[in-house]
Formats: structure tokens, C-alpha cells, sequence
């Protein structure tokens, strides 16, 4: 394995991450405020056929972009109904927010593009540019540093680094700000927050909104940077991996990123070699498909390091009698 | 007192969030430029309308038979299997491996011994996230989902690398030999003067079901075993003042759930395809949910729901055959159906309540 | 709040709190009928009714947490919209919780904040709050470290910290609902203190309670609630504990349980040297000996949370611990297999547990489900390899008409009899069992007093026919009146045993607090 392969190995880490990591922000936003989501996988797959239907009939991403938020968001907010306003199960309701977005979308795809619940292929500008680090083409020749900037680092699309930078700024929000504050006590104990004067409903509509934004920009990504538009389960278990890579991480953003990394390592390896040979010993792709999941077991199994989720996290809040 | 009369909770209220589900799909079917009236017809008239369409509704049925009592035993034990896919992919292996590397005499014998091993294998898929979840405290619904996406790995693996025939391109096993061949309703109903369509592949199976449908009502509801899950089931803490082991219940429930979901493999891989293909389960063991959901966890209710959801199946097919409407209005159908009666159950459940206790006001 | 502000608003005759027809109900159950109070800024006025009498009901629409159907509120003079906790806040109106409604994994600091930050951004809002809390901590002695975790200090820190953030929110009126239930005596006379200097502050302070003595020690006017009306309102200088207790009960009370003196036999239950940890790792009960013999009724004094209800787990087998345990002389496991509560029943121990709700009962089975429950795998209840419901529902008919259960209806699921009559299922089960053994807690929580009556007079008889029997209570009355002897327990420890007829409450006391009796 030479150096250029490893760059582009990590080039594509970094693509498959990307929807990874916006999902599991997502998630992180919901969870930490007290609302399990497993409807990340429906909310994703929502938004990456709203985008792509959009961008493909008006021919403009951005508004694709618009459009794939929105879907995410009307979801997040079904979600929300169910489980904050009506106390409902939580993990209940985002079962059914998955197999309702894995039927309308092919259902309205069918409807309006009659391609067997696939959009149009994605052209021009409706879909997201690689964008060029300032200096990439003159660094390009550097030994080392070179590839790794202008290969690596250059040349994904602005969702790619909105990303990353959405890595910082959760933080941020989570540990420097009032809401951050407010959010992770709704999290394990809205009566606190509650006898402190502070609406949980809010709050916790508030994480869940977040949630379906993010959610929707990691379908817009899937759809509209990623590929070139939308065919049927598009998002392939990626917002379970999403899941599985916020427990990975403990419900912590920095840690949140090196987990999706991780995985999304694992699916770039796994979608470079089909089966893959260490010194003699051979791994078979499904492995590598598993892996996750595997790992993500482990870690609850509390072997290497306990998960412990947010307090109230699951449970609908209800004034105590 | 309670706030409501039970009959309004066991059969008012899953009737009205199934009217809501309905109204919402025909809005859909509108709103795809379709006419919901006719559609209907559509499903009933090939659903319900021949033996053949009858014959499809109740293959079906016998699988969400299976899936649905899975999800509703473990809902006993207030535990969420999500893991029903999984388990039923591994019950699929362990009825191809009973099928094709034991020479069986007689169908009834195979039917048994597949049984014992889809069974073993689906009990077994549960085993794991069962025991973390009662050792180590793992949320067993992130384990399940999990285990879902490994047992499509494992099935995956062994289908293109160990059991496929040699020379095949299709990542499936060979074909079952004729000795394990399950009758059809066609071949049981013809000796006593019924004629059933020969083309449908509802099978001996489903009699398998109904009888697992008695034996979860009886283990439920009338054994001491049945009483300790339920006991669990409401009261963690309770359960351990009476001397009720968490962790045993919590096995039991999941291997007896895992292993109801993993029979699911006679009907579909045995019965009807009579070899081990890649996504034999075809989310089966998800529609199990809502069938659990909608059944209200009773085997009655798992029964009847598991009748209406093969309809809808069967149906849906019917649909996307003739019309321009999709198979996955189903899986809308289905969303729907799991929001209204899982998730949205107090939307439909507090007005009926304030209702009644008007009622009983006014009354007294 | 500066000293002209507290004393312009003493000046004038406008109560501080004015309530006028409150009424309110949960579906059913009508919690507060038509209840009217005044309030004078700078006192404090006690609420002192049974448990489930409507005193938090009545506290919590005060606050905004729930909503009353009908009623007016006027806070110093003015008529008052409290729709939720932040209209409480701004009318200046604090509460502290008999559950603490802190985040644990918080510090104080973040604690005492939440909801009142200055801007979007914590750092200022952190540094003026650490400013003001030393201000608090001089003004009425109440000092906590801003930083330390909720999850690491204890239970009294944590009130504390509850009253800083009223006063951080700049409360004039101060709820405080059941303060002394966690606390030790010696902590519940600092609060005193701190109350104290509150109101002459000029403060108004609620306080709701179930205890007497606390009423009779601080308050300047007092109320009696009974099943969710006010019975009357008194100057607490113009009145007795009698008298309080009685309109407290709507009759005479019993204070002393009928009882001949115990006459007690062989030992039934040792104890050696037992330890228990909780789940985290935390040793509960540190090292206790001790012995009941048959006949006699031993009876655990402590306040909540120090041990006596992991005691009671590890005896009736709901939790593991280490050390020596025999019944009649037979050792008895502490973990693994055999220590479960179903070897314990076996063994002939009967176990009536501290909440009935979570514990003793399944709430959402029927009566005569729950008549089984611990005792289903008797082969009296089975018939074949099913369970035997005839036999349950005659059983559970007959223990029903023993025990006064009312309504008399086994299909009847537990969580619609009232807590009397689900407590009364709970003791004829693990009574009529005839036990060697009886472990009981809280016998009479949440109990109306003709059933707390009824329930003691069982417990009494089950002693008198020779039985061994272990009481745990956190209310004093109870120990002295039930007690044959009494053994009190602090932090994990018996600090000392007493004969009910040579100790009082004062002694008691000081051993609860961890006073050992020779320092005494």
C-alpha cells in the first residue's frame, strides 16, 4: 500500500464520514436533551430525496439544500409531537419515522419522476462543487505535505468542512452557552429545569429541530454532493452507523468525529478491497460491513469503558403527582 | 377507578388510530393522483377475493404470526426486540442447514427438526443482546438494531462463500430435496373436498402459527412462567421482592421471542422459496412490530393484526401490479399504523379519556 | 433584597400569600376543595396534614407547577396569574422540593444558575453567581462550595443549595415541602436556624409538614389540612399538639398501639458483621450485629437513608451483602444462589416492603394476582403446569374479608385500591403466610390512619403468636409505639439500642444523628 493510495483511502474516509458525522451531531443534540432518536436513518433518507428532487427540477442545489432540511425538519417535528407533546415512545416513533420515509420517498419519487423511485441524475448545478483550498494547485508538488493538503484536504464540498466545523461549534454550544447549559440539564433532569422556570417542551422541540437540521444536511450531502441524486434507501443503515458512532462516543462531539471517522474509514477500506489481506490473513467484506455495529456492541457491552447516556434520556417527562 | 372501561382500551382505541392510519393512506393515495375507493377494492378484490389472493394474505399472515408474537412476549417483559429481522435471517439458516444436510424421511419429520433449529438459531441471535442487556445493562433496542445489520453480514457471508452451490452466480443456497417439501393449503384442504389455488404458497405453516398463537396466549397469561415475565415486565423492583430473577426472565423472554421470530424461516424459507436466499425475511420481522403494536401484544390481537397486515401486503402487491402505485405504500401504511398505535397512542387515548370521565361525571 | 425594601413591605397589612377558593383535581380524585389562606409577610406559617391530605397539591399550584381549576392567588396585596414555575419566580415566590430537583452531575454553580442565567453566554453568568452565593453565604450562614458536583455532597448540602438558588432568584416568599424527611435532627435545627434568619429578613416561609414537633418549633401560624381541605387555620402559640393531631384526623387519636408485654422466645434472626454495597460501590451498612428473637417486635429508628433500607433488602434477598445471617440458627446465603427472595420466603421469611407501589405489589395486576405474588410457585396455585385461578380468587376473597379490604373485589387491579387498602393486601399476604420471620418498612406510609390502626394491631398479633419481627420506620412514633426494643441506625451503623419505656424522643434523636450514647 503506497502513499497515494493511502491518500485517496483517507480522502474517501473523509466523504463517508461526513453524513456520518452530521447524523450523529444530530442525534447528539436530540440525546443529550433527553430524546432518543433512532429515526435518524428516516430523517436522512427524507432529506436526500427532497434535495435531490428539488435540485433536479430546479436545477439549483442550494435550494435542493433548502428543500432537504425542510423534509428532515417536518419529520424531526413528527418526532417531536410523539414524543414531547404526547409522551409517547420514543423509540416507538422512530421506528415508524424510518419505514414512513423509506415508503413516501419511493412513493413520491415514483409519482413525480416515474424512475422506479429514483430522481434524475443530478447535473451541473445541482449538485454540490468540489471547492479548492486556496493554494491547493501551488502546494500540489510539495513532497508529503503536498498530496496530504491538495488531495486530502482540498477539494471536497462545502458541506464536507460545514461538517467539521459543526464539531467545534456543538461543542461550543453544549459547554460555553446558556442553552447548551439548559439542554444538558432537560437531558437528566427536566424537573430541574422545569421548577427553575424553563419550558422543557421547548427545549427539547428546540434539540429535536436542531436535529432534523443537521439530519437534513447530511441527506442533502448523500444525495446531492456525495452521489448524484437519489435512488431507493440511499442512506443503507447509515444513520444506525450514526447511532452506533454516538454511543461510540459517549454523547461528546470530539469524540462524536473520531468515531465517524473511524467507521467511515472502515467503509472506505471495505469499498476499496473486497476482501481484505493482512499478511496472509483475509477479511472477508462483510466483516468490514459489520464492524460498527460490532464495535459499537462492545463499547455498550461496557468492556471497554461504560456508555452512560443522558439521565432522562428515553423517558417523556411528566410532572411528578 | 380506571379511567376508562377496558373494552374502549382493548378495542376502541386501536380502532381509532387504525381509522386514523386509514384516513392518512388514502391521503396519500390521493395525493399520488390515485383514487383511494378504487384502490381498496383493488386490495380487497386480490386479497381476499380468490383463494388465490387468500392464499398470498395468509402466507403472510404466518409470517407476521411468527414476528408479531415475537415483539409482543419481550414487549411483556418490557422489552423491545427490534432484533426480529436478524433473528429470522438466522432462523432461515438453521432451517436450510436442517433441510439440506439431514436426510429426512418424511415432512412432518423435517418440519419438526427445522423448527427445533430456526428456533435454536433465532433464540440464539437473541441470546446475545438478551444476556448484555440483563449482565451489562446494554440497551437492548441499540443491540438488536445492531445484531440486525450483523445477521444480514453473517447471511451474507455464509450464502457467497460457504453454502452456495458450486457454479452458481446467485448467492443462495441449492434447492431443498422434494422429501422436505411442505404441503400447501391446496394439497391439505384437496383430500377433504376444498379447492384451494395451487399457486399460493400459504402452507402447513400457518397451522404452526395459530398453535404458537395458543401456546403464547397460555404461556402469558395462564403459567406461573407467563406471570413472572408479566410481573417483570411492569415492575422491575417488584419483581425482585418476590424473588423474580431479572436476569433469568430476561433471557427466557428474549430466547423465547428470538426463537418465535426465527420459526418464521419454515413458512418462508422451508414453505414457500424451499431454499435460503439473500433477504429471504423481506422485513418481516420489522412489520412485526407493529403487528405487536397493533394486537396490543395479545396473541388474539397479534392474530388478527398479523390477517390484516398480510391483506395489506398482498394487496399492496395487487396494487403495484396493476396500478401506478408502489409496493412501498405499505411500508407507509405500515409507519402509520406503528405512529398511530405505538407512538401516538396518547393523542388518541387522553380525549378519550376526559370523554369518559364526563361521561361517568354526567352519570353520577 | 436590601433591609428598606423587607421593611416597607412589613409596614402595611397586605398578606404576603393570599389564596381564595383553590380547588383542583386529578381525573377522579379531588386533590384541594375550596382552600383560602392568608399569609403575613416575615412569618411562618406551617401546612400540616396526613400524607395525601392535598399540602403539595395545594404548594405546587402555588409555585405554577400545576395549574388550579378554580381559585384566586394574591401575592402581597395583588391578584396573581402563576400559569407556571417562571410566573412563580417573577411574582417572587421560591420552592424547595421534598425531592430535590437538581442535576447531579452539575455543580452548584451550574445548579443555582439554570433558568436564571444573565446573557446567552455561561462565563459571566458563572462569575456573578459566584459573587452573589459568597454575598448569601455570609447573610445567612449558608455555605456550600460552588463548585463541588451535586453527585458528591450530601443530602443536607443539597437543600441547601435548593434555598440558594430561591434566594439567587431573589424569593420573598419561601415553599418548602417536607424539609425534614432526609435530614438528621441535628441538620433539620440548623435549618431551623437558617429559617430563622430568613424570616426576620423579612421573609415569609411555607412550611409543609407532616410532624408536629416542627410545626410547634417554628411556625407563628399554622394550618391543618384533611383529604384536600383546609380544616382549620390557628396561631400556633394558642394551640397544642393535640389538638393539631386531632383536627389533623377528624378524631382522637390513638397514640399509643394496645399492647401486653412481649414475651420473647428462641432467637430466630442473627445478624454478624453484615456489609452491603450499593450498585456504585458505596458501603451502605457498615458492619452490623444484631438479634430478634421470637416474640418480640425490634424496631429500627433511623432517618431515611442511612442504611435500614438496604438492611431490609438484604433480609428479604432483593439485594446481595457480605457477612453472617442465620434464621433459627440455619445459616442463610447473602449472594449468589439461594439468597434470592424466593429462598427467603422458603426459609419462612415474610417481608411487607418500604413502598408497596414499586415493590410490594404489581400495580397493574388484580388483587388476586397480586394475593400470589412472591408465593406463586406454591403448589397451591397450580394445577398442572398452568397456574390455578379458582384456588387465588377463593384465597384472595378470603384474605380480603380478614383484612377489611375495601371494596372486597379480587378483579379489581391494585392501583384502584386506595393506599390503606393496597397496604392491607400487601400485609395479609406476607401475614397469614405464618412466618418465622417478618421484615417490615414504613408499615404505615401513605396510610389513612383507621388502616395504620388496623395494620399495627395485625403486626402486634403476629408477635404475640411467636413470631420474630423486624420494623424499620422513619417515624418515631411508630419505633416507640410498636417497638418491644428499639436499635437506631446511623451512616451504615447501630449506634445504640434502647427499651422503648427508658428512652424518649430526644435520645432517639441524638442517635439518629450520629450522637453515640455515651458522648450523650
Amino acid at each position: 500500500m503506497d502513499f497515494l493510495t493511502l491518500i485517496q483511502i483517507f480522502d474517501s474516509t473523509i466523504r463517508l464520514s461526513t453524513p456520518l458525522l452530521l447524523a450523529c451531531l444530530a442525534g447528539l443534540f436530540s440525546e443529550r436533551a433527553g430524546v432518543y432518536d433512532i429515526g435518524l436513518e428516516g430523517k436522512m433518507l427524507m432529506a436526500a430525496f427532497f434535495s435531490a428532487a428539488v435540485a433536479a427540477v430546479t436545477g439549483s442545489v442550494w435550494l435542493g439544500l433548502l428543500a432537504g432540511i425542510a423534509a428532515s425538519m417536518v419529520l424531526a417535528g413528527l418526532h417531536g409531537v410523539a414524543a414531547i407533546t404526547f409522551r409517547g415512545n420514543q423509540l416507538i416513533s422512530g421506528v415508524a419515522i424510518n419505514f414512513l420515509a423509506a415508503g413516501l420517498t419511493v412513493l413520491i419519487a415514483q409519482d413525480w419522476f416515474q424512475q422506479g423511485g429514483r430522481t434524475p441524475s443530478l447535473m451541473g448545478g445541482g449538485r454540490f462543487t468540489p471547492l479548492s483550498l486556496p493554494l491547493a494547485e501551488t502546494l500540489a508538488p510539495v513532497p508529503v505535505i503536498g498530496p496530504i493538503y491538495a488531495e486530502l484536504l482540498s477539494g471536497h464540498s462545502i458541506l464536507v468542512y460545514l461538517a467539521f466545523l459543526a464539531v467545534p461549534a456543538s461543542w461550543w454550544v453544549l459547554n460555553r452557552t446558556r442553552f447548551g447549559l439548559r439542554l444538558r440539564a432537560v437531558g437528566e433532569n427536566p424537573a430541574a429545569v422545569d421548577t427553575a422556570g424553563v419550558s422543557v417542551v421547548g427545549l427539547r422541540f428546540a434539540a429535536v429541530a436542531i436535529c432534523g437540521l443537521l439530519c437534513g444536511i447530511a441527506g442533502a450531502y448523500l444525495a446531492t454532493a456525495l452521489q448524484a441524486g437519489f435512488v431507493k434507501d440511499m442512506t443503507a443503515g447509515r444513520g444506525f452507523i450514526a447511532l452506533a458512532a454516538l454511543i461510540f462516543a459517549k454523547w461528546r462531539p470530539w469524540h462524536a468525529m473520531w468515531a465517524c471517522l473511524l467507521f467511515g474509514f472502515l467503509q472506505a477500506v471495505a469499498l476499496r478491497y473486497q476482501n481484505l489481506d493482512i499478511g496472509g490473513l483475509v477479511i472477508p467484506v462483510q466483516v468490514m460491513d459489520a464492524l460498527p455495529y460490532i464495535l459499537t456492541v462492545v463499547i455498550l457491552a461496557g468492556f471497554v469503558g461504560k456508555a452512560i447516556p443522558p439521565r432522562a434520556g428515553g423517558e417523556p417527562y411528566v410532572k411528578e403527582r | 377507578m380506571d379511567r376508562m372501561p377496558k373494552w374502549a382500551d382493548v378495542v376502541l382505541i386501536p380502532l381509532i388510530s387504525l381509522i386514523l392510519a386509514a384516513i392518512l393512506s388514502a391521503l396519500v393515495i390521493l395525493g399520488i393522483g390515485e383514487d383511494p375507493v378504487a384502490a381498496v377494492k383493488m386490495m380487497v378484490s386480490g386479497a381476499l377475493g380468490s383463494t388465490y389472493g387468500w392464499g398470498y394474505t395468509l402466507y403472510y399472515a404466518t409470517n407476521f404470526m411468527f414476528t408479531g408474537l415475537a415483539v409482543a412476549v419481550a414487549f411483556h417483559a418490557r422489552l423491545f426486540n427490534i432484533g426480529g429481522e436478524g433473528q429470522a435471517m438466522l432462523g432461515g439458516l438453521g432451517v436450510a442447514i436442517a433441510c439440506l444436510y439431514v436426510p429426512w424421511p418424511h415432512w412432518t419429520l423435517a418440519l419438526g427438526g427445522a423448527a427445533v433449529l430456526a428456533a435454536l438459531f433465532g433464540a440464539a441471535w437473541a441470546a446475545i443482546p438478551a444476556w448484555l442487556q440483563a449482565k451489562r445493562g446494554s440497551h437492548i433496542v441499540i443491540t438488536t438494531i445492531m445484531f440486525n445489520f450483523i445477521a444480514s453480514a453473517v447471511l451474507n457471508y455464509v450464502l457467497v462463500n460457504v453454502m452456495r452451490p458450486q457454479g452458481s452466480m446467485d448467492p443462495a443456497t441449492a434447492r431443498f430435496s422434494e422429501t422436505v417439501h411442505l404441503p400447501t393449503l391446496h394439497e391439505l384442504l384437496a383430500p377433504i373436498g376444498i379447492s384451494f389455488s395451487k399457486a399460493a404458497p400459504a402452507n402447513v405453516s400457518l397451522l404452526v402459527a395459530v398453535a404458537a398463537c395458543v401456546l403464547v396466549w397460555l404461556l402469558i397469561w395462564r403459567t406461573r412462567l407467563g406471570y413472572e415475565i408479566r410481573a417483570y415486565g411492569h415492575s422491575e423492583t417488584g419483581a425482585l421482592y418476590a424473588g423474580i430473577s431479572p436476569v433469568r426472565i430476561t433471557m427466557i423472554a428474549m430466547l423465547i421471542s428470538g426463537g418465535l421470530a426465527g420459526c418464521m424461516a419454515i413458512n418462508n424459507v422451508m414453505g414457500e422459496a424451499e431454499r435460503l436466499v439473500l433477504n429471504a425475511t423481506e422485513g418481516a420481522g420489522f412489520i412485526g412490530i407493529a403487528v405487536a403494536l397493533m394486537g396490543r401484544s395479545h396473541p388474539f390481537g397479534v392474530f388478527l393484526s398479523a390477517i390484516l397486515f398480510g391483506f395489506l401486503y398482498q394487496g399492496g402487491a395487487e396494487l403495484a401490479l396493476w396500478t401506478s402505485i408502489p409496493r412501498e405504500l405499505i411500508v407507509v401504511i405500515q409507519a402509520l399504523v406503528i405512529l398511530f398505535t405505538g407512538a401516538l397512542d396518547n393523542m388518541v387515548r387522553m380525549p378519550l379519556e376526559k370523554l369518559f370521565l364526563s361521561l361517568r361525571k354526567g352519570r353520577a | 433584597m436590601t433591609d428598606d425594601q423587607a421593611g416597607g413591605r412589613q409596614a402595611p397589612a397586605a398578606p404576603a400569600i393570599e389564596l381564595r377558593g383553590i380547588s383542583k383535581a386529578f381525573g377522579p380524585v379531588q386533590a384541594n376543595k375550596d382552600i383560602s389562606i392568608r399569609v403575613m409577610p416575615g412569618t411562618i406559617h406551617g401546612i400540616i396534614g396526613e400524607n395525601g391530605a392535598g399540602k403539595s397539591t395545594l404548594m405546587s399550584i402555588l409555585y405554577g407547577f400545576y395549574k388550579a381549576d378554580e381559585g384566586e392567588i394574591f401575592i402581597n396585596g395583588r391578584k396573581t396569574e402563576i400559569p407556571d414555575s417562571q410566573a412563580a419566580i417573577a411574582a417572587g415566590i421560591g420552592m424547595v422540593f421534598q425531592h430535590f430537583k437538581l442535576v447531579e452531575n452539575f455543580t452548584v454553580l451550574e445548579n443555582i444558575i439554570l433558568g436564571a442565567e444573565d446573557g446567552g453566554l455561561l462565563r459571566p453568568s458563572l462569575s456573578k453567581a459566584r459573587k452573589v452565593l459568597s454575598e448569601l453565604a455570609v447573610e445567612y450562614e449558608l455555605n456550600v462550595d460552588p463548585e463541588s458536583r451535586i453527585d458528591q455532597i450530601g443530602v443536607g448540602m443539597q437543600q441547601r443549595v435548593e434555598i440558594l438558588k430561591a434566594l439567587y432568584r431573589q424569593a420573598d416568599i419561601l415553599i418548602l415541602d417536607e424539609p425534614t424527611g432526609v435530614l438528621t435532627p441535628a441538620e433539620a435545627d440548623q435549618l431551623f436556624r437558617i429559617l430563622d434568619r430568613l424570616r426576620a429578613e423579612g421573609k415569609t416561609i411555607l412550611l409543609i409538614t407532616h410532624k408536629l414537633r416542627e410545626i410547634m418549633e417554628i411556625t407563628d401560624t399554622v394550618s391543618v389540612m384533611r383529604r384536600g381541605e383546609m380544616t382549620a387555620t390557628v396561631k400556633t402559640a394558642d394551640t397544642s399538639p393535640e389538638e393539631l393531631a386531632e383536627l389533623m384526623v377528624g378524631r382522637k387519636v390513638l397514640l399509643r398501639v394496645d399492647k401486653v408485654p412481649a414475651r420473647p422466645g428462641q432467637t430466630v434472626l442473627e445478624v454478624d458483621n453484615l456489609r452491603v454495597r450499593d450498585p456504585k460501590g458505596v458501603e451502605r451498612v457498615k458492619g452490623i450485629d444484631l438479634t430478634v428473637r421470637g416474640g418480640e417486635i425490634l424496631g429500627i429508628a433511623g432517618v431515611a437513608g442511612n442504611g435500614q433500607s438496604e438492611l431490609l433488602e438484604v433480609l428479604g434477598g432483593m439485594r446481595p451483602g457480605h457477612g453472617q445471617i442465620r434464621l433459627n440458627g440455619t445459616p442463610l446465603a447473602l449472594e449468589g444462589p439461594g439468597s434470592d427472595g424466593r429462598a427467603r420466603r422458603a426459609a419462612g421469611i415474610a417481608h411487607v416492603p418500604e413502598d408497596r407501589q414499586r415493590e410490594g405489589l404489581i400495580m397493574e395486576f388484580h388483587a388476586w394476582e397480586n394475593v400470589a405474588f412472591g408465593y406463586h410457585r406454591d403448589p397451591a396455585y397450580q394445577s398442572g403446569p398452568l397456574m390455578n385461578n379458582a384456588a387465588l380468587l377463593r384465597d384472595t376473597q378470603a384474605k380480603m374479608q380478614k383484612f377489611d379490604v375495601r371494596p372486597p373485589d379480587p378483579s379489581l387491579a391494585a392501583k384502584n385500591f386506595s393506599g390503606g387498602n393496597q397496604q392491607k393486601i400487601v400485609v395479609a399476604r406476607e401475614i397469614e403466610r405464618n412466618p418465622n420471620l417478618l421484615l417490615v418498612g414504613q408499615p404505615t406510609r401513605g396510610v389513612d390512619i383507621g388502616a395504620i390502626e388496623f395494620i399495627h394491631k395485625q403486626i402486634v398479633a403476629l408477635r404475640d403468636q411467636g413470631a420474630a419481627i423486624l420494623l424499620v420506620s422513619v417515624e418515631l412514633d411508630e419505633i416507640l409505639s410498636l417497638s418491644d426494643r428499639i436499635a437506631v441506625m446511623f451512616d451504615g451503623r447501630i449506634m445504640g439500642e434502647r427499651l422503648p419505656g427508658e428512652t424518649d424522643e430526644r435520645e432517639l434523636g441524638l442517635l439518629m444523628a450520629g450522637v453515640s450514647g455515651e458522648a450523650a
